[in-house]
């Protein structure tokens, strides 16, 4: 009798922790329905002809015919090869000149001893907290007077610095154990050459780590490309994306669009699959949206 | 040592230059700018000193549009994507197969383009003379009549911008959240279970307390990046948001700036600094809050 009430006991709570375990999985998979579904939508809306798509009072959730006609549209209505070209110019020279100057001053505030070294590095860190929207202004007024409006010149220089990421290759290089400096003074190494051969290689990870999360963000800008750029010839994808809605396309040819959407997504996409323990981890350390 | 310190200067000119150029030097004129009166943007002159902007901005009709729909949008999604966060990584936490695959779909929309994935998103949503859109159907099998949530009323657009911004800003959300009740130790959990403690005394008791300082992260990244919504609002109703009522502060600021009504450096420094009081006002709130409820 008393065995018969354990056992009816332990049968409840496994029926309990079952439904509970169906619960989660239900909950957890809507979200992933809710965050799939654009991706979804975009990939199909793409792959229909533009004389299915229209004729579908109600939109259908797949398609039996499929057509890469919308790709070539997007090819060859909008200049949506030269957006791409652009971007990826963009984004290299950005993220490269951001290496290029970051990794330096992190070094120095890393490893050397200079006078002000403290107070200049919480002016630095004094620096992150200026909103983009204060000083963008500026930049324009600056960049219009210099003549560099519609030039890559204009794009990149005032996007290269983020002061986060020369903090974060600081607290990065401040990790490298001291007796590796000490042992390449004495043997005569100088600073420049223990950077280039110590610390690059000691540091690769989190040096990957910026330079992908900085590509995401130029990838990505939007705000800046369109103060300063108003003609296609320099047009980011962002901007070229926003002008493909506006009137790309006679505005008409939605599966075109999407096929340009696709287009601008995908690069993005296959980086993240591929870096995306890199990209996470990164994020976490205090990288924000925005 | 004189040769050491020139040195480390040298490695740090660069960045120094830099950050002169394009931060301070701008941090810096943007205030002279916000109190120069008349400024002409053509021959960079201007006739008085004084706060004849700042007065100019506040009444502008379409700043007050502006500030509006910011605090609405503020409002709705900073409580609402933080909830969701949380019981979204909750719910993660508690299960062991799948949660990788999870975590990786849940992340995905950090790294789209915001212009282009509100691009899908407006189609979802719109109704046009041919198609009630996706949205729409599904909310006709409920009986509900077609709405159109892009060219429509204001309370369907302010949804609309409301469900993209929540979805922009979870994967930011979700991962920190994740990686927060990641750290909380297990010892806790195990004590808590032999005391017999319930599911929800647990989490409110254990869990709540252990990740309030991610928690309270969130609330005052999460407020700051609503404060400056622009590109999702573009996204969805066109650059020209004051025709559509949707305008930002922020985008309020870019079209003092440039564009249609453009040209006014000075109104855009003036809704800039306006916007930068609003939002170290509300961190600083933030932060006397956290002081009293969390626990460190």
């Amino acid at each position: 009798m008393k065995k018969n009430e354990a056992v009816r006991l332990k049968d409840k709570e496994k029926t309990k922790a079952i439904l509970i375990k169906i619960g989660l999985y239900t909950f957890l998979g809507i979200w992933a329905l809710i965050v799939l579904f654009p991706f979804y939508w975009m990939l199909l809306t793409s792959l229909k002809s533009y004389g299915a798509y229209n004729s579908e009072m109600i939109p259908k959730l797949y398609t039996l015919a499929p057509t890469i006609e919308n790709y070539l549209e997007a090819f060859s209505a909008v200049p949506l090869g030269s957006y791409l070209t652009n971007t990826v110019i963009f984004t290299v020279i950005t993220t490269a000149l951001m290496l290029f100057i970051s990794i330096p001053a992190a070094f120095a505030f890393a490893r050397m001893n200079f006078r002000g070294k403290d107070i200049l590095f919480t002016l630095f860190l004094a620096l992150m907290m200026i909103p983009n929207e204060l000083v963008i202004i500026t930049n324009y007024v600056t960049v219009t007077e210099l003549g560099m409006r519609n030039s890559f010149a204009g794009l990149i220089l005032p996007s290269v610095m983020s002061v986060f990421y020369i903090y974060l290759l600081k607290e990065n290089f401040a990790q490298i154990p001291d007796q590796l400096y000490y042992a390449a003074r004495v043997d005569g190494t100088s600073d420049f050459k223990y950077l280039m051969r110590v610390v690059l290689p000691i540091s690769r990870p989190t040096i990957i780590t910026v330079a992908i999360l900085k590509v995401i963000e130029c990838w990505n800008s939007y705000i800046w490309p369109s103060l300063v750029t108003d003609t296609k010839k320099y047009y980011l994808v962002s901007v070229g994306i926003q002008q493909i809605r506006e009137s790309g396309f006679g505005r008409e040819n939605i599966p075109a669009m999407m096929a340009a959407v696709v287009v601008v997504s995908l690069p993005l996409i296959i980086l993240f699959l591929v870096f995306r323990n890199r990209i996470m981890e990164g994020v976490a350390r205090g990288g924000t949206k925005g | 040592m004189e040769n050491r310190n020139l040195r480390a200067w040298l490695y740090l000119l660069p960045a120094m230059l830099f950050l002169g150029v394009f931060l301070v030097y701008p941090l810096i004129d943007v205030f002279i700018y916000s109190l120069e009166e008349g400024y002409n943007f053509a021959s960079g002159t201007h006739f008085g000193i004084g706060l004849y902007n700042y007065g100019y901005v506040l009444r502008d009709p379409y700043f007050l549009q502006a500030l509006k729909n910011t605090f609405i949008l503020v409002i709705i999604t900073v409580p609402l994507s933080t909830v969701i966060a949380l019981l979204i990584s909750t719910a993660l936490a508690s299960i062991k197969p799948l949660r990788k695959l999870f975590q990786t779909v849940y992340f995905l929309p950090y790294v789209t383009n915001t212009l282009a994935v509100g691009l899908v998103f407006m189609l979802l949503f719109k109704q046009t003379p041919y198609s009630d859109g996706f949205v729409n159907t599904l909310l006709g099998i409920f009986g509900i009549a077609p709405i159109d949530f892009i060219d429509g009323p204001y309370a369907a657009k302010m949804l609309v911008l409301s469900l993209y911004t929540i979805w922009i800003v979870m994967p930011f959300k979700i991962l920190i959240l994740t990686s927060a009740l990641a750290s909380v130790k297990d010892d806790y959990y195990d004590a808590a279970h032999i005391d017999g403690t319930s599911r929800t005394r647990i989490f409110f008791r254990i869990t709540l307390p252990m990740i309030s300082p991610s928690l309270f992260y969130l609330v005052i990244t999460g407020f700051i990046g609503a404060f400056k919504a622009y590109s999702d609002a573009v996204a969805l109703f066109g650059t020209n948001l004051n025709a559509a009522e949707m305008n930002t502060i922020v985008g309020y600021i870019y079209d003092m700036l440039y564009g249609d009504g453009g040209g006014f450096p000075s109104y855009a420094s003036a809704a800039a600094i306006i916007l930068f009081v609003i939002v170290l006002t509300v961190t600083v709130i933030n932060l006397l809050v956290s002081k009293k409820k969390v626990h460190y």
